[in-house]
């Protein structure tokens, strides 16, 4: 705590704040401050109680123990409309925005009492402008781009003129350029005495824009500084706890080609998915290829065109020389390339099911864990274990639902049944999204070390940082269309955002 | 004020608690029911669940129609139960139970008189047949055109019920029935009789194939790759698609396997307990066998259970009509009872129930 000067001047005071779930102290006695016209940022790794604690001021959960004190006043809010009415306003990570509906229209439905559509609109014009964030209030939704889609949930959130935003993981889906507009906004609000607490797992922005950050590990508040001041790896190993293991990989020549796409397109099989254009690009065995590029520009195409779950025309994709291009995820498999897509409950592996039969799901043809039909049982769990011990899955045993485990030991468990299949060529979308710092390391380290074996590694990814640490190579997707790749050595800022945007189109092949 | 809390993972202990809990709560509301329709509940009670298996004068009569009864409804049931499974929602059992019974009937009195050993099997064969080619409409109609296959399963229930009274007063009528409606009897054509295997059981070539169907179910559920692929397309269908399942083939293969086992307890019941094809045969078993799946959980040894279970209601019902004079809508509302039980306490397997003294968000 930085004392009773903090305290004093204080928007928000949290006082002791406990919330226990079932076999899990969420919060335990935390208390801090956030003062007027001040960015605060909210660290920790996944678990270690962030969400649960917004979750309270914004009046999702009770807590059990302890007290809020907003503008001199006890704050006890028993549903998100008395928090909203109190002033405090939340940008969620995840969308809730109607697909079909225009933007006046999903503000409308997030307000507790909308004017009439016209004054609505007219004000949605104003608010935008004021705070340098163009939206045309018409517009569908469906047909707008994730930062555009953002930019509707900050104004619906300043339409209600809040005292206190609190923004969860707000720029995991922006590119550089959208950043910096956003940030212009905060800091606009910030100058009229806003207050917000800000969530990110990304410490370089931390570091740019917070005054302030308060630390959560395993629920309990461990350390307060002034991110300015520290260096990204401070921050990180105050979240850990630990001294950070950074991924390190050996320089090594690449091999020969293994995966080539010639002139791919597909069309989406969604209606708001994003068609793939003309995609031309060769991975070498031994290479990481970074694939950045905002959401919604075709990643989940592009993972499944190449897992075999969206097939491509005949000729279009070579697996070592061979045409791939029309067979199906099993036969992919036999031959060596697989793959993790972004979502792991639903897609990358069955929630209900247990963790044998999740490694069951990818590595029955190549772990040979079915013999004529029938299910060698013995053996697949047998893969679970050993997926389980090699990857650091902190699970009870295989038996345990996948959708039991948390995000990040998901993810070591996804990508370590298809690292532990030895793959020819691995492709994984967003490998460590909403992983805590140390999953991460760990799984970016068995990427590295897989290119390292002989493997090519394609990453699919909305984090720059990651790429920019794992891959040899760099290239964006931008409306399904991919931008040659270039090296990750001494690549600047500028022309990353340019790919991502497009805008290196006209030197593309 | 209560709220549920969703369980990290289903709860095995109540998932099979859950049905017994229903049957339960089905007595006791079924019990209130019969109270208030001026009838004595706990006799009523004991008339549907004791009596059929115990008394002393029904016992030896009702005792084998327990099989008789449960059978189709068990063979039936397990074939729903890998669609459902599968998330594929056959719901016209009815109707290719009823073709099954027409395809095999007609094939059998095609030959009459004859007495070659081959013709039970040969309706056996032209059974499934039967069955599997009416659930293939809807499959097929829902891989091409992509046509909701509740619908279309349902609906060709009551084109097959036409065809039933078509065939029943023409086709397959009986030449020397003198113009009663229905074909030839089976017990008068020995070659083609769905016979009792062992006399005084009720245990018939129908019984036997529902306990290997049981058994087949079970295998292809926990040891085999198709029956891995079942579960997981219910579970999480783009999981499936990613682990390379076919979803045509799936979807063929679980409408054409309930098909088949439907028209299999057709052709077993019109050739055995109901021995001739007319009008009305059917009663109802393949609606009946959509709630024996889910009271036995879509698991086969639980629909083994769960079909003994309902076929014990039938008859203790029509015991009690026959005792009590309860009417017979009473008794379709006691099993409408169960179904709506089981699914309300489904709740208590995927959430706990927590009791807050204040009210939270």
């Amino acid at each position: 705590m930085t004392g009773d000067t903090r305290e004093n001047e204080a928007l928000l005071t949290l006082d002791g704040l406990t919330k226990a779930y079932p076999g899990v102290i969420a919060n335990n006695k935390v208390s801090f401050s956030i003062l007027p016209g001040e960015v605060h940022a909210l660290l920790g790794e996944n678990g270690a109680g962030k969400s649960t604690l917004v979750k309270m001021i914004y009046g999702l959960v009770k807590p059990d123990e302890g007290r809020m004190i907003l503008n001199n006043a006890p704050f006890s809010p028993t549903n998100p409309a008395a928090a909203r009415s109190s002033g405090v306003a939340m940008v969620f990570q995840h969308f809730s925005l109607f697909d079909a509906l225009s933007v006046a229209e999903n503000i409308a439905l997030g307000m507790d009492n909308p004017p009439h559509a016209r004054a609505l609109s007219a004000r949605i014009r104003e608010v935008s402008n004021a705070y340098g964030l163009p939206l045309d209030p018409e517009r569908v939704v469906g047909d707008l781009s994730a930062g555009e889609r953002q930019r509707v949930e900050i104004i619906r959130c300043l339409l209600q003129d809040p005292k206190l935003l609190i923004m969860d993981e707000p720029t995991s889906v922006l590119t550089p350029q959208e950043v910096d507009i956003l940030f212009e906004t905060l800091r606009k609000l910030t100058a009229e005495g806003t207050a917000i607490l800000y969530i990110s797992h990304k410490l370089e922005e931390i570091r740019s824009l917070c005054e302030h950050a308060t630390v959560l590990r395993l629920g309990h508040v461990v350390d307060t500084c002034d991110p300015r001041e520290k260096s990204a790896r401070e921050l990180a190993e105050m979240m850990v706890g630990d001294t950070l293991h950074v991924p390190s990989r050996e320089a090594a020549t690449p091999g020969p080609v293994v995966l080539a796409m010639n002139d791919v397109s597909m069309k989406s099989p969604s209606a708001f998915g994003t068609n793939l254009h003309n995609i031309s690009v060769e991975v070498r065995a031994g290479e990481v290829l970074g694939i950045g590029g905002v959401a919604g520009n075709g990643q989940d195409e592009l993972l499944a065109v190449l897992s075999g779950e969206g097939r491509a025309q005949s000729g279009t994709i070579t697996l070592a020389g061979d045409d791939i291009g029309a067979l199906y995820p099993n036969a992919r498999r036999a031959r060596g390339l697989l793959t993790a897509p972004e979502e792991r409950l639903g897609h990358s592996a069955a929630p209900d099911m247990s963790l044998t039969e999740n490694a069951l799901l990818t590595g029955a043809v190549r772990k040979q864990l079915v013999d004529r039909g029938f299910l060698r049982w013995g053996k697949t769990e047998a893969f679970a274990k050993t997926i389980i011990a090699e990857f650091d899955v902190r699970t009870p045993g295989p038996d345990n639902a996948a959708g039991s485990l948390s995000g990040g030991n998901l993810q070591k468990f996804v990508i370590g049944r298809e690292v532990l299949q030895d793959p020819e060529v691995l492709v994984v979308n967003q490998p460590t999204w909403g992983v805590d710092a140390s999953a991460a390391a760990a799984i970016r380290q068995s990427l590295l070390d897989l290119a390292h074996h002989g493997a090519a590694v394609i990453v699919i990814s909305q984090d720059l940082d990651e790429l920019m640490e794992i891959a040899d190579r760099f290239t964006a997707l931008n409306e399904g269309r991919l931008a040659d790749p270039v090296s990750t050595q001494g690549l600047d800022v500028e022309t990353i955002g340019l790919m991502m945007g497009g805008g290196e189109q006209e030197t593309a092949a | 004020m209560i709220h549920l809390e969703k369980r990290p993972q289903p709860s095995k202990f109540w998932a099979g608690l859950t049905p017994v809990l229903a049957v339960i709560a089905t007595m006791i509301a079924g019990g209130f029911m019969f109270w208030m329709l001026g009838k004595a509940p706990l006799e009523a009670i004991r008339t549907i669940f004791w009596d059929p298996l115990f008394h002393e004068t029904f016992g030896p009569y009702s005792r084998p129609q327990l099989l008789v009864k449960a059978a189709p409804l068990i063979l039936i049931a397990v074939g729903l139960s890998l669609g459902f499974r599968a998330g594929i929602w056959n719901i016209g059992a009815e109707g290719q139970y009823i073709m099954g019974a027409i395809c095999g009937a007609g094939v059998g009195l095609a030959f009459y008189p004859s007495e070659s050993i081959l013709i039970f099997p040969a309706m056996v064969l032209a059974g499934a047949l039967g069955g599997w080619a009416w659930a293939m409409i809807p499959g097929l109609l829902k891989v091409r055109f992509g046509t909701n296959e509740i619908l279309v399963s349902l609906m060709l229930v009551y084109v097959a019920e036409n065809l039933l009274a078509s065939v029943s007063q023409g086709l397959l009528k009986n030449p020397e029935g003198m113009g009663f409606p229905g074909s030839r009897n089976f017990r008068d054509f020995p070659a083609a009789y769905n016979t009792e295997l062992i006399s005084g059981t009720g245990m018939h070539w129908g019984v036997a194939a529902a306990f290997v169907a049981v058994i087949f179910a079970y295998v292809l559920l926990t040891r085999h790759m198709l029956g891995f692929q079942v579960r997981l397309t219910g579970e999480a269908p783009r999981a499936a698609r990613f682990a390379g399942v076919n979803p045509t083939r799936l979807i063929l293969f679980c409408l054409g396997t309930s098909g088949a086992l439907a028209g299999l307890a057709g052709l077993f019941e019109v050739s055995g307990p109901s021995g001739q094809v007319t009008i009305d045969f059917n009663s109802g078993y393949g609606f009946t066998a959509i709630i024996v799946a889910f009271l036995g959980r879509l698991h086969p040894i639980g629909i083994l259970l769960a079909g003994l279970l309902m076929a014990l209601t039938y008859i203790g019902g029509e015991l009690a009509q026959l005792m009590l004079g309860l009417p017979g809508a009473a008794i379709q509302m006691f099993q409408g009872m169960l179904m709506f039980f089981l699914l309300a306490m489904d709740v208590l397997s995927h959430y706990r129930i927590r009791f807050n003294k204040t009210a939270t968000a």
